[in-house]
């Protein structure tokens, strides 16, 4: 037996770039190790299910959990181990606010499955689809049932702090473990419950460096449809939809440093409720047009409103999901 | 979906200077208009943020209604066409979402126009009855059922 405090991590509805973002603190690795006794990390470490079933109620320190909740899988997981588990920790974006995934959740699971297993790239002439239970001669095999929409991990368990970003930052992730080092060697003290950890206090427009003046929009377009982009100009001046002024700080700005869009990885800045809505009010401020045939047609040039306003953030929304998606039977 | 007895209930948005006035000035003639209607009194229409919108539809209203002064009188210059804007890009996203852009109204509304504002209510009031309750996230756990496989595919 260690004395060490455990440690586990765990992926449900995810892109496994939440690992590498933690696999990606370098030599930091080392204090995790150092510090903790990884007892449940299916990407880094064989651990099985029932291991962790076996193990007593809350005594794993710190999960970090990422991904949302897509199927009863994840669903059994989540409440596992935020039985075993003092600290739960919603990791990036998908575990806070259903990411990219949740934007499925537009979508009648039927047409999910069907467009996965039956389209132009999938080679699939008899139809074959998974089946829930299947025979064969060790026993009878349950794959997971998917559920009808995603949920965030806060949508199905009590949720301690939240680390968002897809995935999060690097140096971010490498802050919060030296933090949790400290507060485990007693000096330091852990944030609030409900915390949003890893993060900045501001917007991404607060960090980001291109100059702004007032702006007045005529035209949305595509970034790579604008030529040249202003290095030195704020994107959403250019006429780029740049979700900078919703998104919360934490990343430097990454993105339109790099000359790009901000897309919203980091949530919904402090003190917002409904992070698409915000942008729709940020959008809408800046348009130069009063006459409503006028309008129409500059939003035209944002051709999927919801995709662009709740890209990170469909399932944490207000809304949630579309109506086709949760009334689908 | 056309039940009598339902009765929607509509969050209605109005402008200290010109809507809510009209709304008083309907209600100082004795101008009745249907009670389904819960006024909120912003500074101006273009105080209203979106998220009041999604969070009265989320939180279980069956219309939104959004008023505010005539287009070149607005108290703070030209706010009104920001809720204008705003109106039209929500409406876009409402149709995404799958719920229909009707049950989101938006009526300009001087202070004299009493009478006028409690007929637009009233028309709303029965556009929204016949579009039926919405029920928004009220079924949600419902929703998160997990059907198995052969349901989906089905």
């Amino acid at each position: 037996m260690t004395a060490k405090p455990k440690f586990a991590m765990y992926w449900a509805a995810s892109c496994g770039g939440c690992e590498i973002a933690v696999l990606n603190i370098h030599e930091k690795i080392l204090d995790v190790d150092a510090n903790f006794d990884v007892v449940f990390w299916p990407v880094a470490v064989d651990a099985k299910y029932k291991d962790v079933e076996a193990m007593e109620d809350g005594s794993i320190l710190l999960t970090l959990f990422n991904g949302g909740i897509r199927n009863d899988e994840n669903e059994h997981l989540a409440k596992l181990l935020r039985r075993k588990s003092q600290i739960l920790v919603a990791f990036g974006s998908c575990a806070c606010e259903g990411c990219i995934p949740g934007l499925a959740n537009l979508s009648p699971v039927g047409d999910i499955v069907h467009t996965a297993f039956n389209t132009l790239t999938t080679d699939n002439p008899h139809e074959i689809y998974p089946r829930a239970s299947f025979d064969v001669p060790e026993g009878e095999l349950h794959i997971p049932r998917l559920a009808n929409v995603l949920r965030p991990l806060d949508l199905v368990v009590d949720v301690d702090y939240y680390m968002p970003g897809c995935p999060p930052e690097s140096h971010q992730i490498a802050a919060v473990v030296d933090l949790v080092v400290k507060v485990v060697k007693g000096e330091a003290e852990l944030p609030p419950k409900g915390a949003v950890i890893g993060v900045g206090d501001s917007t991404v427009c607060d960090e980001c460096p291109r100059a702004r003046n007032v702006k007045s929009i005529t035209e949305f377009k595509r970034i790579q449809d604008v030529a040249p982009v202003d290095p030195n100009l704020c994107l959403l001046e250019q006429g780029i939809p740049c979700n900078g002024p919703a998104t919360r700080s934490g990343c430097n700005s990454r993105c339109p440093n790099a000359g790009t869009q901000c897309i919203g990885c980091y949530g919904p800045a402090e003190g917002v409720l409904d992070y698409g809505a915000r942008l729709i009010a940020a959008f809408a401020s800046v348009i130069d047009a009063k006459e409503p045939e006028e309008i129409e047609r500059i939003l035209d040039g944002i051709p999927d409103p919801v995709g662009q306003v709740y890209r990170f953030n469909l399932a944490g929304s207000l809304l949630k999901a579309s109506a086709e998606a949760w009334k689908a039977k | 979906m056309n039940d009598k007895t339902f009765e929607p209930t509509i969050i209605g948005f109005t402008c200290n200077w010109c809507s809510y006035r009209a709304a008083d000035t309907a209600g100082t003639a004795r101008v009745k208009y249907a009670p389904n209607v819960r006024l909120i009194r912003l500074m101006c229409s273009g105080r209203l943020d979106p998220t009041f919108v999604f969070k009265a539809f989320a939180g279980g209203a069956d219309g939104v209604m959004v008023t505010g002064c005539h287009p070149g009188d607005c108290h703070y210059v030209e706010q009104n066409y920001k809720a204008l804007r705003r109106f039209i890009l929500m409406k876009r996203v409402l149709v995404q979402m799958g719920i229909d852009p009707a049950r989101l109204k938006l009526q300009w509304a001087s202070a004299a126009e009493g009478v006028q504002l409690a007929a637009e209510i009233n028309k709303f009031v029965e556009e929204v009855r016949a579009l039926g309750p919405l029920h928004w996230n009220l079924d949600y756990q419902e929703a998160v059922s997990t059907p198995a496989m052969e349901e989906v595919t089905a």
